[in-house]
């Protein structure tokens, strides 16, 4: 193993600006979420059966979850190839995405129609295995758990329970050979989700290739919001930035971004959609955003030189955390068309719910870092 | 090393099973289900139809739904699309002086609209807790509210954009079309085909209301035929009428891999708003791809398998402890 500082709790005062200002948003959902449970979805959301699914499916859980892989490709890199020199980065990722995903399982519940009914789903009685979003929906549980497992010798070791923490660490491994293998099940799962809709998917994102497309994006994905994470961290903790380890791994970035690019722009040229790129719509401006998003990185950060600087590493990691997100609202909002006179754009309450749901993911990762060692200790 | 290099082609090799199970699905996805032998449908003949909405009420009537108001003095039920509330309506398109039925210049046509009860229903297949299920005997597609989660995938799925969604209620349910299956242990049947005063909406077994479909499509324009009424093979209830301009398509024999809906028209499909469908249901490469990758849980097994052997072999012992760890 390398030899590298230990986690330690950040400390310092919890109330600030940022903290409070997620508190206020917090708070204006208390309302929202009395009008949404006596008064229907439509009471505080602009769905319409054209539009049956909207930013609270898909900010919340397609592309929150996404945001939220990065304790996933981390865990990868460090744990399954042995990437020993990574291993910081791996109780701040995973932190990130152990409130990413708990609070994407949890979203959900805001925006089920029949929410009471929501177990059906995993009992086997009602189980639909055609359905691929029983799929999507047993996996995302099970890794929640796997994940609360993965991360709790933080806690183990903050209590002191030193013998339980031990204990623990000799089945670790299986609980990270699961954590590695259940996001690549769902991740890709939410592509395949799509497939069922048929033509009423645009054919610049209608292909078969969609899970191995939402797999791989999720992967660079995981390794962006560690650039993001880590930058914002260090800035607004005043600590020093990382550099030594995020340069290399934006590396790795590039090769699974390089990945993914050749199998996208294959895929779009074998099935003949390319032209409808070149169509004057707004399918078409969107592709070519999101595919600027997916590029840029290589502009950005390209040059060994360049990867290290850190205003670049953040900047390439927003970017293609941009790029992922656009890949996700293209194939479900902005490319899917259902027929007749239907328009969606969220409300303001859904807006407002989807930040207040960001908005407890901040407030957990500061009170967290503050308080429990995930962090490395500076020096 | 060399682990680390074993452990990376076995990753590749997996990706590359991932790739191509994938793309070799839509030469290879199962094929679309078929329609069950006795399956039950209708047959709409947009050429007989007046644009009475008798259909329109009596499905209100039957289904027990309320009134919906898209003018100003809500006199009466004026539903401008299917809704949750609507389960059928009657839709008209209109062109230029509209001085002709069935006639797609200058003319005007109707069409109704309600579920097509597919042979192999994307609902069914989306519906993760089976609230959407397709009868194996009559293929009638039926709802249950009791299982339903409420998450609005069918809604998403159907290309015909047939199930909707109450979103108005803190309750709400899916509407949509069961074939009024609640009425046929009174000897009842379809209230849409049973109100027809002309029989442009009919209801039968959908292998007897195809011939029927061939039946008139083979007719010269204008020539006279019985035109049977309500229920195919039931009480004679058949008048004297005369064929239509056909267009020489029964929408719904092919569609989407079959549906037990069946629909004939003087003017484009697509202009009376029936969406261009290929011939295979979307179901069948959904379910093919998520098998592939799922079947038996090998796949997930296998991938697992190579995980651990990393894991067990990376994670040292203690390698995550704060005290111990960082002095070897």
């Amino acid at each position: 193993m390398a030899e590298h500082a230990l986690p330690a709790p950040v400390g310092g005062k919890f109330i600030n600006a940022v903290t409070l200002s997620c508190l206020v948003l917090i708070a204006v959902c208390v309302p929202i979420s009395f009008v949404r449970y006596f008064y229907g979805l439509a009471a505080v959301t602009n769905l319409n059966d054209g539009y049956p699914f909207g930013i609270w499916v898909v900010l919340d859980v397609v592309i929150g979850s996404a945001f939220a892989c990065g304790g996933f490709s981390v865990a990868m890199l460090v744990y399954i190839f042995n990437k020993g020199e990574y291993h910081p980065l791996v109780r701040p990722a995973l932190l990130g995405s152990l409130f990413g995903y708990t609070l994407a399982g949890a979203g959900v519940l805001y925006d089920l129609g029949r929410w009471w009914n929501f177990w059906h789903i995993f009992w086997p009685g009602y189980m639909n295995f055609n359905s691929v979003m029983v799929e999507v929906a047993v996996c995302i549980s099970l890794y929640i758990v796997v994940m609360w497992i993965e991360f709790s010798p933080t806690f183990l070791e903050a209590f002191g329970m030193a013998e339980r923490r031990r204990k623990l660490n000799k089945v670790m491994f299986a609980f990270i050979a699961l954590g590695t293998l259940l996001p690549m099940m769902h991740q890709s799962s939410l592509g395949s989700m799509l497939l069922v809709m048929g033509i009423q998917i645009h054919p610049l994102w209608n292909t078969a290739m969609l899970p191995l497309l939402y797999l791989l994006t999720a992967i660079t994905m995981g390794y962006a919001v560690v650039l993001f994470e880590s930058c914002l961290s260090a800035s607004s903790y005043r600590r020093k930035i990382e550099t030594h380890l995020l340069t290399p791994l934006a590396k790795i970035m590039l090769g699974f971004l390089a990945v993914y690019l050749a199998v996208r722009i294959v895929d779009l040229v074998l099935r003949g959609a390319l032209g409808s790129a070149f169509a004057l719509s707004l399918e078409a401006v969107m592709f070519w955003l999101e595919t600027a998003c997916f590029v840029l990185p290589f502009f950005l950060i390209g040059k060994e030189a360049k990867r290290r600087n850190p205003a670049n590493l953040f900047l390439a990691g927003i970017t293609l955390m941009l790029g992922g997100a656009l890949l996700r609202i293209n194939g479900y909002l902005i490319g899917y068309e259902t027929g007749g006179n239907f328009n969606y754009f969220p409300s303001i309450w859904e807006i407002i719910g989807t930040a207040a749901m960001f908005s407890i993911e901040v407030l957990g990762y500061i009170y967290i870092t503050r308080r429990f060692p995930v962090l490395p200790r500076e020096a | 090393m060399t682990n680390r290099r074993d452990f990376l082609k076995g990753f590749l090799a997996g990706g590359t099973a991932l790739a191509t199970a994938t793309a070799a699905e839509p030469v290879c996805a199962r094929e679309s289900h078929e329609r069950p032998p006795e399956a039950l449908g209708l047959l709409y003949d947009a050429t007989l139809c007046v644009g009475c909405k008798a259909c329109v009420a009596a499905c209100k009537q039957a289904n027990d739904l309320p009134p919906e108001f898209n003018t100003v003095d809500h006199l009466w039920d004026t539903p401008l699309d299917t809704t949750a509330y609507t389960f059928n309506i009657i839709k008209m398109y209109r062109n230029g002086t509209m001085e002709a039925k069935d006639q797609e210049e200058n003319g005007y046509s109707f069409m109704k609209v309600s579920c097509m009860h597919c042979a192999d229903p994307s609902c069914v297949s989306a519906c993760p807790v089976q609230a959407m299920t397709k009868n194996p005997e009559t293929g009638v597609v039926g709802y249950d509210a009791d299982r339903c989660i409420g998450c609005r995938y069918c809604v998403a799925a159907c290309p015909f954009g047939i199930p909707k969604f109450q979103y108005d209620s803190p309750t709400g349910k899916i509407g949509k079309c069961e074939l009024c299956r609640h009425r046929t242990k009174d000897g009842h049947y379809s209230a849409c085909a049973e109100v027809c005063p002309t029989g442009a909406t009919l209801y039968g077994k959908t292998s007897d209301l195809l011939v029927e479909a061939k039946r008139r499509l083979a007719l010269k324009a204008g020539t006279p035929y019985k035109v049977p009424r309500g229920k195919l093979g039931g009480p004679d209830q058949s008048y004297e009428g005369v064929a239509g301009n056909y267009l020489q398509h029964v929408y719904g024999e092919t569609e989407y891999g079959g549906t037990q809906v069946l629909k004939l028209s003087g003017v484009n499909f697509q202009k009376v708003g029936m969406p261009d469908l290929p011939p295979h249901a979307a179901a069948a490469l959904s379910e093919t791809i998520q098998h592939t990758l799922y079947g038996n849980l090998v796949l997930p097994f296998a991938v697992l398998g190579a995980m651990t052997w990393a894991a067990k072999r990376n994670v040292a012992p203690g390698d995550d402890e704060t005290k111990e760890s960082d002095h070897g």
